[in-house]
């Protein structure tokens, strides 16, 4: 595993804090998450394991604003997650999101996916475009940038939607199985350039995944279990 | 540019839908120009018909229509003495009928009538006018569609009548009637007098005095300037009224087409739309997505009924039957105010799903396939 360091206590304060978080659905007869405390400091990439249904996806959505906690508090860069907070300053600076299933927009093209992000954010077209070049070279599609979606193997897609989280380089990365939909060899590419490229750009990676071999291949190995962290290896 | 793009992608996703809508808009604004101009026109006609070198109109007071309308020659006699007035002209007006025919508006007129002084004439002339008891002059159209020429006998409701002469006018209504000496259209009416006197005055300021003045001799009628008495004229009213309404209809039904291709484009893409938020899409620019697809379905339906309509006027206007009783001349101002009221209607159409879109909840759009 990486060894992260950091000597400053301001440095190592946490960027990704859940307290005593609790979710459920339908009114509380399905209890999703119950009672999670997590911290993730600057730059670690954390993978959180578990069954299918355990909370790892709902405290992604928590941490990413789209959904909001029964109890406890979500912190993000040391602020607490309220109904005032600006999430759509955090969704367009501070986190990048990647699912499962990419969800691009099929009828576009690779490079127009990837600007979505900068149009949103009002981007200077000319720096997005050379910030999209420079990631879509690290993620080996660059020759791509012209085919519609439909036109990309299942790997390109997915890292086409990693290019796209990381457009308007954001400090957080939130992964939800960024490689649940593709094939052994597709997820290894997919994982190992997720690892270089947010190590490279020092950017937070929170991954939930099931594959226990990529998981164990980040700083720390969080095993989800009930609607609760269980282990940490 | 990558907004424009997802704008136009969307709407040529979904092609058949996107060309019904703009269809449903382009018949509504191509039915409301047309019924707009046509009437405008008509009005128009028929007011100019009433304002021919003059300033102010003195007719019967209450009638629902100016057919109604009997001004006594009594009256006529006594204002043309008013220092104030320049020139007076009776004019009654008639609807007449000939085989094939059933609608001619028929003026009687006196030879000094302003009509017939500043009509081209094509065959004979106005010193002819009165001479002949039975003579009648035929606008150009009416001889057109009367296959008449100088010296023909037509036949028109009860009577016959020899055509004397044969005039250019540059109002339809008057190039397609028949006009006849006053008296004898009086007779041929079974009226006394006219149905209005249209009125030149030497002195523009001298209208107020003008109207108190038929106000006090003569209680039962009512002098009207000519713009007065189009804003007031109660066909007038009914007329544009019954044409914005209809075309309004029109245009509201086509405003419910883009609604609900709105809400339909919105419902099958939710997804789509939950994506747009997660990459950091506020409110306001998912709402400017669906107001722009809606409002380009609007301009694109406007443009096209824009051009089946001025198709539609210029076919009218070739209809040799409706010949000087159509005015199909496009009025650029109506295409215009068309072309906003259709835009609008796009808009107010897309204020529904646009409010369906930012209220879409992008964890529950993303978490199922």
């Amino acid at each position: 595993m990486k060894n992260t360091a950091y000597d400053s206590p301001l440095l190592t304060a946490p960027v990704l804090k859940a307290r005593n978080v609790w979710k459920s659905y339908d009114d509380g007869a399905i209890p999703v998450l119950c009672g999670v405390n997590l911290e993730v400091r600057p730059g670690e990439s954390v993978a959180l394991c578990g069954p299918s249904g355990c909370g790892k996806s709902t405290l992604l959505h928590l941490f990413g604003g789209l959904d909001r906690a029964d109890q406890g508090e979500i912190l993000i860069d040391g602020a607490a997650l309220t109904a005032k907070t600006n999430m759509l300053s955090i969704l367009r600076y501070r986190i990048g999101f990647v699912f499962q299933l990419h969800n691009l927009i099929p009828d576009l093209t690779l490079r127009e996916n990837c600007l979505i992000p900068t149009v949103a954010a009002g981007s200077e077209r000319r720096s997005a475009m050379l910030r999209l070049e420079e990631l879509a070279a690290a993620m080996g599609i660059l020759h791509r940038l012209d085919h519609r979606i439909q036109k990309l193997s299942g790997g390109e897609r997915q890292r086409t939607a990693i290019c796209r989280a990381l457009m308007n380089s954001p400090g957080i990365l939130l992964a939800d199985e960024p490689t649940g939909s593709l094939d052994e060899k597709s997820a290894e590419d997919v994982f190992q350039l997720l690892i270089t490229l947010t190590s490279s750009e020092g950017v937070t990676l929170l991954m939930a995944t099931h594959d226990r071999s990529l998981a164990e291949r980040c700083d720390r190995m969080l095993e989800m279990r009930n609607g609760r962290i269980d282990a940490e290896s | 540019m990558i907004l424009w793009r997802v704008i136009i992608t969307n709407l040529l996703r979904h092609r058949t839908r996107t060309l019904i809508s703009v269809s449903g808009i382009a018949f509504s604004v191509a039915a409301m120009m047309t019924v707009i101009t046509v009437l405008q026109g008509a009005v128009g006609m028929f007011s100019g018909l009433l304002s021919s070198d003059s300033e102010m109109i003195v007719f019967e007071r209450n009638v629902s229509d100016l057919f109604f309308s009997n001004v006594s020659n009594r009256v006529f006699d006594q204002i043309t003495l008013w220092p104030e007035v320049t020139h007076a002209d009776p004019v009654l007006f008639g609807i007449v009928s000939s085989p094939d025919h059933p609608i001619i508006t028929c003026f009687g007129v006196k030879a000094s009538d302003a009509r017939l002084r500043k009509a081209i004439w094509r065959k004979g002339s106005r010193e002819q006018f009165s001479e002949h008891e039975d003579g009648v002059v035929l606008g150009e159209r009416a001889a057109e569609f009367l296959k008449a020429d100088q010296g023909s006998i037509i036949p028109v409701g009860h009577g016959a009548f020899s055509v004397i002469g044969i005039i250019h006018t540059s109002n339809g209504f008057e190039d397609g009637g028949v006009f006849m000496p006053l008296h004898m259209a009086q007779q041929f009416f079974h009226k006394d007098g006219s149905s209005v006197i249209t009125i030149k005055l030497h002195n523009a300021e001298d209208r107020i005095v003008f109207q108190k003045k038929i106000q006090s001799a003569f209680p039962d009628l009512v002098a009207l300037e000519d713009g007065e008495f189009n804003r007031s004229y109660s066909q007038f009213r009914i007329l544009k009224a019954t044409a914005w309404t209809v075309g309004g209809c029109g245009l509201l039904l086509g405003g419910f087409g883009v609604a609900n291709t709105m809400i339909m484009s919105v419902f099958t893409r939710i997804r789509e739309i939950a994506i747009l938020r997660v990459n950091g899409f506020s409110h306001l620019q998912i709402s400017t997505v669906i107001l722009a697809e809606a409002l380009l379905i609007a301009w694109a339906g406007a443009v096209l009924g824009l051009l089946i309509g001025s198709l539609l006027l210029i076919g009218l206007g070739h209809i040799p039957s409706l010949h000087g009783y159509i005015d199909a001349t496009l009025q650029p101002g109506i295409m215009l105010l068309i072309l906003l009221l259709a835009l609008l209607t796009g808009a107010v159409g897309s204020l529904y799903p646009a409010l369906y879109a930012v209220r879409i909840r992008a964890v529950e759009a993303l978490r199922f396939e």
